[in-house]
């Protein structure tokens, strides 16, 4: 392109008699923002496509004689904007009028009441009095699905819900019907929808139109308390902030927009919470008296515990503990110095969802390798490999469909079925499993191409292979980032805490032997298999069948069912502590509510190891977490930011890990958007949508 | 098909009406029919465009955007597909002249628009026609099986090289979608509701690419500009409203009908002269001269040119060329609900002051038809109206609020009679008080 005169980088303009100075191409509404000068707006939506459809941010502006949407109005040169004239004070007042002659005046009952973008501008900007003195048109209210309800005849139509669908979570499942003031919102398969159930539609609305049947007329907004937590769910982490009333979570969001998600919350952060209040929730331990589960005090579970700990250790007996992807940092910390201090054993390990550890290793010696969540947000191209995100990884799905809205990123998808990447990708390949890196010479030239690349791959990448994509990509003299995709809520603080044999936290090699997690099963000589936060007896039998067996979880699971003690555990809503995501940023977790009965796991470790006599240092997640802070490489993290509620990044290891890790043991349970592992059965709202677990596909 | 003539027709556009047929392309070809076509072929696009603007034609879809300029906005080279676009969505209310242009000389329609595709480099026309009239879409569809098997259209046209294919696309019955956006919306398959502007169609149009979207009658009018020249044309009307166009006069004259005048002509010659005047007895009460968008004449304002230019200086709009004559019988507050009931029910609801508005005014006049409500209720039809001027997001809204606010602003006096009337009336005492 031929060069012409450089642009202004300043544009001077006035503003309520104010001088101003702003950037070329600044919206009109976002000056005013900026400004701290609210200029009221329905429809415009940041980060969404402009509408112009309410006209309440109508201004004045000297060089139209109409007055301005400041939504899609561009500041300019010497532009002089009035947002309080008497004129625009009178278009805002006869807008709302407009609005409210068919609006239900129904606040008393509605949901939105309290927190109701019409009712705060009606109370600011509106007329005292109506003027209306016809009847209101009006239509029924009417389910969407069984979390989405919809009133149309509160209905402002800004088409938010119609967007964020749309444009943000690419599904498009609603759409508008009708026509004039009959227009209404409708879901896509007529009357219901069939979508990702994820409720953004309903936390975008800013009136009462859209409501979530999980939380309507349950509670008004000012009763509860706003505890902003992390998701117990999948691996991305998405901060989300419970609506808590009297010890019972009433509702999940995130309208802050604080936390790496921003608003983005999908079914299982929105609604899936619900677990925590099931009926089946453990409540009193149980012992194993005359073969039988009997609920104990809490004194005489640990004390049988510890005795039968404290026999085993004696005899020089086998211990086998099977840890957690889903119990926080602190606990996994003091479980591994519980095994390998106070047991004196090495036989630790969980459930490996990806190959973190080869990764690490594969990228010794290199800086800034391991991206982080607002990498995938900046990234210039991005390649997926082997994942569904959207059924997976959610979060990671809609930030490069974000990115890629935006900033225009390329995107590349090779994987084995169709995925919503497929959409709008760059180059999309249907690759089986295994056969990626092979596959990936084809799309060598083009993505050298690229001014950076972020990988993200699923379980089918690891050991041998990953070795190969990382001198794949370090071969494209692009520079290139890496995220390794695990399952859970922590399991990539499991890792990184040395949940495994082969590794002490920080990724330290142990120089031990240990037992693997299928070893401790197969071993007909094990004496003791305690189990935290997992299932591993779901779908086999032990080899030692006589073996003691004590678990912490929160449900009576298949393991749980055969075990000789079961403590019953906090969930991630009811304990303080920190997780880290997939992309290695720790999050802080807020104790939002308490069940009945339940301790915190790493209570029990505190308690346990008391009882039998250990001192393994003070069990509040305070001072494990300095001490995690201390002692694991990469997660000396900036206090304020975790304080914030905001993620802190960490930096595992930057030299070889040096380790045989185990890489054939690395396997995705394979969730959907609407399994999580065995919390799945205990949440009825992800048993009551429509919508079937999606075909994902499982590594050979 | 039509109304008789009238003696003081100027017959450029209508020309082949009346012929034997002249729905084909035989009769066409026999009055000079793609005899434009070859000429523009020969002059070349700029030179096209240079005709058009001196002819001063201005669009005779209702705003009466100089067409030439329209045309020079188009980037012909840029390297995405160029589009021709014709507005065949005709249904302001006293309009009707679209409909004989297509049903009596197709082939003047499509030879306009093959002259846009070739002054444009465009491949590919499209007319969306007003889903009621689906039956012109037989006809425009056999007229343009003749032209592709004359070489009119289709591959190589003429020998040019040049390839221009053209469809017919029918609307579902929207007048929002006579709309520019609204209509390319539509076209596309999705909901007919205006796009944001700018972007303009002549850019970013159809598929977002460069489209020229034109009246039907502006691309009739086209084809005989570049056949006689611009001169021609020009010489009927005043000097920045040139030529003639399809008038469409109804209500209270005694010969209703689409007539070809001049832009020269005034309104009390086209009522008393052309439209055979009031029925005897009768006394003028109002005109609505450019369809029922525009804002209202009372009788001592009448006295003015119909061109676009007088008009606008009279306060109201020539629009789409539709005159609605009404006289002393015409109930005025029944008239003011017959109009906001036909744009609340075309408000597409996009926006909130159309959507909104629209429908608490025709609650209101719904009432004072029927003699309910006070002075005070027809003080607020006039600042809902005023309230929505202007603030919408497209023209419709502003097509609603003029003409009824300028109805309760001239005639408050009709609307206190009704009302006075009504409620004078003897009601029955156990009906006093009630509600």
């Amino acid at each position: 392109m031929a060069t012409t005169t450089a642009p202004p980088t300043v544009i001077n303009a006035k503003l309520n008699g104010q001088d101003i100075q702003t950037k070329p191409g600044t919206l009109l509404i976002n000056l005013t923002k900026e400004l701290g000068i609210e200029v009221p707006a329905f429809c415009y939506y940041e980060g969404f496509s402009l509408q112009a459809a309410c006209r309440m941010c109508l201004v004045q502006v000297n060089s139209s004689p109409k007055l301005l949407p400041g939504c899609t109005t561009i500041v300019t040169e010497g532009m002089v904007i009035e947002t309080e004239s008497p004129l625009v004070v009178e278009a805002r007042k006869s807008m709302l009028e407009f609005l409210l002659t068919n609006h239900p005046l129904d606040c008393p009952v509605c949901d939105k009441g309290g927190e109701c973008e019409l009712q705060d501008m009606v109370f600011k900007y509106g007329a005292g009095e109506s003027r209306f003195v016809d009847i209101k048109h009006h239509e029924p209210e009417r389910p969407f699905s069984p979390v989405v309800y919809y009133d149309p005849a509160r209905c402002i139509l800004c088409y938010r819900c119609v967007r964020v669908c749309d444009e943000g979570y690419g599904v498009n499942a609603l759409g508008v019907v009708n026509r004039g003031v009959l227009s209404e919102i409708a879901p896509n398969r007529g009357d219901q929808l069939n979508c990702d159930e994820c409720g953004a539609c309903i936390d975008i609305c800013p009136v009462g139109a859209l409501t979530s049947n999980t939380y309507r007329y349950k509670t008004r907004p000012w009763e509860m308390k706003h505890v902003g937590t992390t998701c117990a769910h999948c691996s991305n982490g998405c901060k989300t902030t419970l609506g808590v009333r009297n010890d019972e979570i009433m509702r999940a969001n995130n309208r802050d927009s604080s936390g790496l998600n921003e608003e983005f919350l999908c079914i299982k952060g929105r609604f899936g919470f619900d677990f925590n209040h099931h009926p089946d929730r453990l409540q009193s331990p149980m012992l194993r008296i005359d073969g039988d589960l009997q609920p104990v005090s809490w004194s005489k579970a640990l004390a049988a515990v510890a005795a039968k700990f404290n026999e085993v250790k004696a005899a020089g007996g086998k211990f086998g503990i099977v840890a957690s992807n889903r119990t926080s940092n602190e606990e996994n910390y003091y479980l591994q110095k519980f095994a390998r201090t106070g047991l004196g054993t090495n036989n630790i390990d969980h459930a490996r969802t990806g190959d973190v550890v080869t990764l690490v290793d594969a990228l010794s010696g290199k800086q800034g390798k391991l991206a982080t969540m607002a990498d995938l947000y900046q990234t210039k191209a991005a390649l997926v490999i082997g994942s569904d995100l959207a059924q997976q990884h959610p979060l990671l799905a809609y930030e490069l469909r974000r990115n890629w809205r935006h900033h225009q990123a390329r995107i590349y998808a090779m994987t084995p079925g169709p995925v919503r990447e497929d959409k709008y990708a760059a180059a999309t390949a249907r690759v089986a499993f295994g056969e990626e890196i092979a596959a990936l010479e084809g799309w060598r030239e083009q993505l050298a191409k690229e001014p950076e690349l972020l990988i993200l791959f699923g379980d089918s990448i690891k050991g041998a292979s990953l070795r190969q994509l990382v001198d794949f990509g370090e071969s494209l003299g692009i520079p290139v980032k890496y995220v390794a995709l695990v399952d859970y809520a922590n399991s990539r603080g499991a890792i990184d805490m040395g949940l495994v044999p082969e590794l002490h936290p920080g990724f330290v090699p142990s120089g031990q032997p240990g037992l693997t997690l299928p070893e401790m099963l197969d071993d007909s000589q094990l004496d003791v298999l305690w189990v935290v936060g997992a299932n591993p007896l779901a779908n086999r039998s032990q080899a030692n069948p006589k073996a003691f067996v004590v678990v912490q979880d929160l449900f009576l699971t298949a393991t749980a069912a055969r075990a000789d003690v079961v403590f019953p555990a906090a969930s991630a809503y009811e304990k303080k502590g920190t997780v880290t995501n997939v992309t290695g940023e720790v999050q802080r977790l807020t104790a939002a509510v308490k069940t009945m009965g339940t301790k915190t796991d790493l209570e029990i470790f505190g308690l346990l190891g008391k009882e039998m006599g250990l001192e393994l240092g003070i069990w509040s997640p305070d001072a494990v977490f300095n001490e995690i802070r201390q002692n694991v490489r990469g997660y000396n993290v900036t206090m304020p930011i975790l304080a914030t509620g905001g993620a802190a990044p960490t930096t595992p290891v930057n030299g070889k890990v040096n380790v045989e890790t185990r890489s054939d043991l690395v396997h995705s349970a394979g969730d959907t958007l609407f399994t999580s592992g065995s919390m799945t059965k205990y949440s009825q709202v992800l048993n009551t949508v429509a919508e079937r677990p999606g075909q994902l596909y499982k590594p050979v | 098909m039509f109304n008789p003539p009238s003696p003081h027709e100027v017959k450029i556009l209508t020309r082949r009406f009346g012929v034997q047929n002249s729905h084909t392309i035989d009769a066409s070809l026999a009055h000079q029919g793609y005899d434009g076509l070859k000429k523009a072929i020969a002059m070349g696009a700029d030179a096209v465009i240079n005709e058009i603007k001196a002819s001063a034609l201005r669009g005779r879809g209702g705003a009466g955007f100089p067409t030439g300029m329209k045309w020079s906005f188009i980037p012909r080279t840029s390297p995405k597909p160029k589009y021709i676009v014709c507005n065949a969505d005709e249904s302001e209310p006293g309009t009707c002249k679209d409909r004989l242009l297509i049903q009596n000389d197709p082939h003047s329609l499509i030879e306009g628009i093959a002259i846009a595709g070739f002054t444009m480099n465009s491949n590919r026309g499209y007319i969306y026609v007003r889903g009621e009239y689906r039956y012109l879409i037989y006809i425009l569809e056999t007229a343009i099986a003749e032209a592709y098997k004359h070489n009119l259209l289709g591959q190589n046209i003429l020998g040019t090289g040049w390839n221009f294919d053209l469809f017919v696309h029918s609307g579902a019955g929207a007048y929002e979608c006579g709309e520019e956006s609204a209509l390319l919306n539509s076209l596309e398959g999705k909901r007919g509701t205006p796009r944001l502007k700018p972007p303009f169609p002549a850019t970013h149009g159809l598929y977002q690419s460069p489209t020229l979207l034109n009246n039907v009658e502006s691309f009739c009018a086209v084809t005989h500009i570049i056949r006689d020249g611009a001169a021609d044309f020009a010489k009927h009307g005043p000097e920045k409203s040139g030529g003639t166009r399809l008038m469409c006069i109804s209500g209270h004259v005694q010969r209703p009908g689409v007539y070809e005048m001049p832009l020269s002509t005034t309104l009390p010659f086209l009522i008393n002269e052309v439209g055979g005047g009031l029925r005897p007895g009768r006394t003028l009460k109002a005109v609505q001269p450019g369809g029922s968008s525009s804002p209202i004449l009372l009788p001592e304002e009448c006295n003015v040119g119909l061109d676009f230019d007088s008009l606008a200086k009279a306060g109201t709009m020539a629009g789409s060329g539709g005159i609605v004559v009404l006289d002393d019988t015409a109930d005025i507050v029944a008239y003011a609900l017959r109009i906001i009931r036909f744009y609340q029910h075309e408000s597409c609801g996009w926006c909130i002051p159309c959507r909104e508005g629209t429908t608490w005014l025709k609650k209101i006049l719904e009432r004072l038809n029927q003699g309910e409500g006070t002075m005070k209720d027809v003080d607020l039809v006039g600042e809902l109206a005023k309230n929505m001027f202007g603030r919408t997001f497209c023209a419709l809204g502003d097509a609603a609020a003029w003409p009824t606010g300028s109805i309760v602003k001239k005639f408050r006096g009709e609307f206190e009679t009704k009302l006075a009337a009504v409620q004078a009336r003897q009601v029955p005492a156990e009906l006093v008080n009630i509600g």
